[in-house]
């Protein structure tokens, strides 16, 4: 067989294979390095720091487990949250992730190794990224071979859509949840194909801990059932597929209640009634095939297959009538809003509110995925040529997420794997094929034949990339001996000749000839591997790295300049305010009052009181006279916003407003509605043209209360809206400002008491200021004094 | 292995197409099962029949420690399912779907999974 390139021949099998394993060890451990090393921009760049706003509430979680021990932190009631109703805490989180800090903090205390509390949850993250990476191995090679598997690793460990989600300091349930989620995956592949029980109880076991760290559990426990039912339609029931289904749905259900925050959702909610009907149908699938080896009718055949459809029909009733009565809580709206992109914008705008429930825009997708995203494609059509058990599980992964991650960005993260282990197939099928030195035996063949012209036919042959076309004419005859001997190696290319070529064709020799042609192909794959990594490289350090708490700009001269507005705002209050003292912001900010500043506050980021929210947003969005009776009543002694318009923050709580106004108006339509805050022309304005009631509205006020003094006389700008702020800012009579951070991006607000005197703060104010009363009113004063 | 006939009450005359199809499918299961299976089905029995009981009493009388009757409900099912999949791996004529698993491993993982199992129930029984 003729080689493009010679190979060592002296090279027992069994040197070879060990020397490829120690080559895949090193190679995986150099991954994971990679992987753990370009998470870590954020510690390099800024500090060893928690980052934005959940992974502030996980922290403090966690340090309530490493100080007080695992009960204490079960049934842990927070009284400072959601103040004043408090949150039951155990009962309402997925405690994996703090669950695993907290075992890895009392092994290295064990160990006497004294690690801050705070290192691990910071660098928990890029820990589990190299396990994911690993994960990723195993299943990929599952699917094709070891350098498929090393090549998706690679692609898992630094893929930016991934790296967004897991950077050191991003201490949230997805850190840990992506490695669990492809482990459990491996383990149903591994289960499936093996017809183990092992590894269904493993795969229940993981699926366990999946559901303990992260509410995308929901994930696993329908694409299982998902792919086991397209199985069973293919008409690929196995016994195999009963066992691996069976055991992970009978334990993995049970273990899965164990979670409190879980309870009985499994029995009782819709989202999980699909496992529920896959299992029966197996169940029922399974005894007719046991009753079908020992009856050989086959009309009783055919009459079990008729019961297995009416069983399914009157199953299907049964749920429906469930649902109906009530047993079966219906579908929740965070789950329609996954099919209906507009649903929660109009019921639940709380959930629409958030930055990551937003559809995705195209350019996220070559942002996170790069090169990935198009090789995507040939990767899920190549599963299609061998179709095996777990190829169809690929196809429905990659079907699915991809629907997925166009509704909701923070999905992308799902994406994320399918698309490196279908890449990783494609790629690494690509590099078979143009590694492989055996050619094809056209010129061996030809040789021999003694024509005068086959040496002249197969020499432009070896010379172009797609040689048959060049040397069809010419070989006619010589191309059908050929094709017997032709190796069965060049699987890609071949196919792609063979779908370019006419059909005449198919029967020449077909393959890759020569090494320029190799050389070309390798070059140029190797060029976007190597762009890629330049690719995440830039993107993780410039856009991912960030940790949101501490913003970073460039001076003049290029060097950075470090914006520590929150830290400063938060201590402020943890040294200056009792500790006791209840703080009003809007949601976003709470894990982070809670754990920077230890302060009770009104709502957090676990949105679980809509009225809550929505009182606060109506706070937000009223007038002084209307919002202060809800200060008083909440016990509110501070209120925070955030305001961005003297430097140019976007987040700030301005842009945020018209949120706050929509989510008080869904509790509150005849005090709130939404189009008061525009001006006439549909416009939202902060300038001379707001209208009075935007100009009136607490936040407003708040937001720009001495700002234009700031100017000293000239025309005050607002650098986010890009505005000019009337010149004339607005009054506050019922709350003080109690400090504004040095580049004004938070600014604190204490509430005024009542006025001793009985007087109404207004009043009060206007007095202190110097101005006179009206003469009208005379008599309230003396009243009050007595 | 031998396929140990155990007289069934039938008559001694086999399966024929003027029979019912019940009493077919009894008559090749009996003549065609080994013991060993058999054993098994028998536990499969006994633990649909629990299971059915317990089902019946939450329908009828009360669900109300619901996790209780989960954990009970699930241990059976759950046993079911794993002895099923035992059932299955062990089965001679089910040898080479099951390249990789010999009745012994199929024993160690049924045993693996029932422990984990229990451990669940155990825990939720509360």
């Amino acid at each position: 067989m003729p080689l493009a390139y010679s190979l060592p021949s002296n090279l027992s099998p069994a040197t070879v294979a060990n020397t490829s394993s120690l080559l895949r060890i090193i190679a995986l451990s150099l991954i994971s390095g990679a992987a753990i090393a370009s998470r870590l921009f954020a510690v390099i760049n800024f500090e060893s720091i928690i980052h934005e706003f959940d992974p502030w509430f996980n922290y403090r979680a966690t340090k309530v487990l490493a100080e007080k021990g695992f009960y204490e932190f079960w049934n842990w009631f927070d009284p400072t949250a959601w103040y004043p109703l408090g949150r039951v805490v155990g009962g309402t989180i997925y405690p994996g992730l703090m669950a695993t800090s907290g075992v890895i903090y009392n092994v290295l205390h064990a160990l006497h190794l004294p690690v801050d509390i705070r290192n691990i949850c910071v660098l928990l993250a890029p820990g589990f990224s190299a396990l994911t990476a690993w994960s990723t191995y195993m299943f990929t090679k599952e699917m094709k071979d070891e350098s498929a598997g090393l090549l998706a690793a690679a692609f898992i460990g630094i893929a930016p859509g991934y790296i967004s989600r897991s950077v050191a300091g991003s201490y949230d349930n997805e850190a840990i949840a992506i490695f669990l989620l492809m482990f459990t995956f491996y383990c149903w592949i591994k289960a499936l194909k093996t017809g183990s029980a092992f590894f269904g109880t493993l795969t229940a076991l993981f699926y366990f801990y999946m559901v303990a760290a992260w509410g995308g559990y929901a994930f696993i426990t329908n694409m299982i059932p998902l792919h086991a039912l397209t199985l069973i339609l293919m008409g690929r029931f196995s016994s195999r597929l009963y066992v691996a289904y069976s055991s992970w749905y009978a334990i993995g259900t049970l273990s899965s209640m164990q979670v409190p925050f879980v309870g009985f959702q499994p029995v009782r909610t819709s989202e999980h009634m699909a496992a529920l009907g896959v299992f029966g149908l197996l169940q029922i699938v399974a005894f007719a095939g046991m009753v079908r080896t020992h009856v050989s009718s086959k009309q009783f055949q055919s009459i079990l297959y008729s019961s297995v459809i009416v069983i399914g029909l009157v199953g299907a009733l049964a749920f429906g009538g469930l649902t109906y009565k009530g047993w079966i809580a219906p579908w929740t709206g965070r789950f329609y809003s996954l099919w209906d992109t507009g649903y929660a914008k109009k019921y639940i705008p709380i959930i629409a509110s958030v930055s990551e429930h937003q559809p995705t825009a195209w350019p996220s997708f070559f942002m996170d995925l790069q090169f990935l995203i198009f090789i995507f494609p040939a990767g899920v059509v190549l599963c299609f040529r061998e179709l095996r058990d777990e190829h169809v599980f690929v196809i429905i992964y990659a079907l699915v997420a991809s629907y997925f991650a166009g509704v909701m960005v923070r999905l992308m993260l799902t994406l994320t794997p399918v698309v490196c282990v279908a890449a990783a197939v494609a790629f690494s099928s690509l590099l078979d094929t143009y590694l492989d030195p055996v050619e094809p035996a056209v010129s061996e063949a030809v040789v021999p034949s003694t024509e005068a012209d086959s040496a002249a036919a197969a020499s432009p042959a070896s010379g172009s990339s797609l040689g048959t076309d060049a040397a069809a004419p010419a070989t006619g005859k010589k191309a059908k001996k050929a094709a017997a001997t032709e190796s069965s190696a060049s699987g890609l290319a071949s196919g792609l000749i063979a779908a370019l070529s006419p059909s005449d064709k198919s029967s020449k020799p077909r393959g890759i000839f020569g090494l320029d042609t190799r050389s070309l192909v390798i070059f140029n794959a190797f060029g976007m591997l190597l762009f890629f990594v330049l690719h995440c490289t830039y993107v993780t350090s410039s856009a991912y790295s960030s940790p949101s708490v501490v913003l970073a700009s460039t001076n003049p001269d290029g060097s950075q300049h470090i914006i520590d507005d929150f830290r400063e705002a938060y201590y402020w209050l943890r040294q200056n305010t009792p500790e006791d003292a209840v703080v009003m912001s809007w949601w976003d900010y709470g894990y982070q009052i809670a754990g920077m500043a230890d302060r009770p506050t009104l709502v957090d980021n676990n949105t679980w009181n809509n009225t809550h929210i929505a009182t606060v947003g109506k706070a937000m969005s009223s007038t002084e006279e209307v919002a202060y009776p809800i200060l008083r009543k909440h016990d509110v002694e501070y209120v925070l916003v955030i305001f961005g318009g003297l430097i140019g923050y976007s987040g700030d709580d301005i842009n945020k407003f018209l949120w706050m106004v929509r989510i008080a108006q869904g509790v509150w339509p005849d005090e709130i509605q939404e189009p008061n805050y525009f001006t006439p022309k549909g416009e939202y304005r902060i300038d001379d043209a707001a209208p009075a009631t935007m100009k009136e509205s607490l936040m407003y006020k708040m937001s720009y209360y001495r700002f234009a003094e700031l100017f000293g006389g000239q025309q005050a700008v607002d650098r986010v809206r890009g505005q000019q702020v009337p010149k004339t800012g607005p009054t506050l009579d019922h709350l003080d400002e109690a400090f504004t951070s040095e580049n004004w991006i938070v600014r604190i607000y204490q509430v005024k008491k009542e006025d001793p005197l009985g007087r109404d703060l207004k009043s009060a104010n206007a007095f202190e200021q110097g101005k006179k009363r009206k003469k009208t009113k005379p008599l309230a004063r003396r009243k009050a004094v007595v | 292995m031998a396929p140990t006939k155990t007289a069934s009450q039938a008559k001694p005359r086999t399966a024929s197409s003027q029979q019912s199809p019940v009493l077919t499918l009894w008559n090749a299961y009996n003549e065609t099962t080994s013991t060993r299976l058999k054993t098994i089905d028998a536990f499969l029995v006994f633990l649909m029949l629990s299971g059915i009981i317990q089902f019946l009493y939450c329908i009828l009388v009360t669900n109300f420690p619901f996790n209780a009757f989960l954990a009970g409900f699930s241990s059976c099912v759950g046993q079911f399912v794993l002895a099923a999949s035992l059932r299955s791996q062990v089965n001679p004529a089910n040898k080479n779907e099951f390249k990789e698993v010999s009745p012994e491993r199929a024993f160690a993982d049924f045993a693996l999974g029932s422990i984990v199992l229990h451990f669940f129930v155990y825990n939720f029984l509360g």
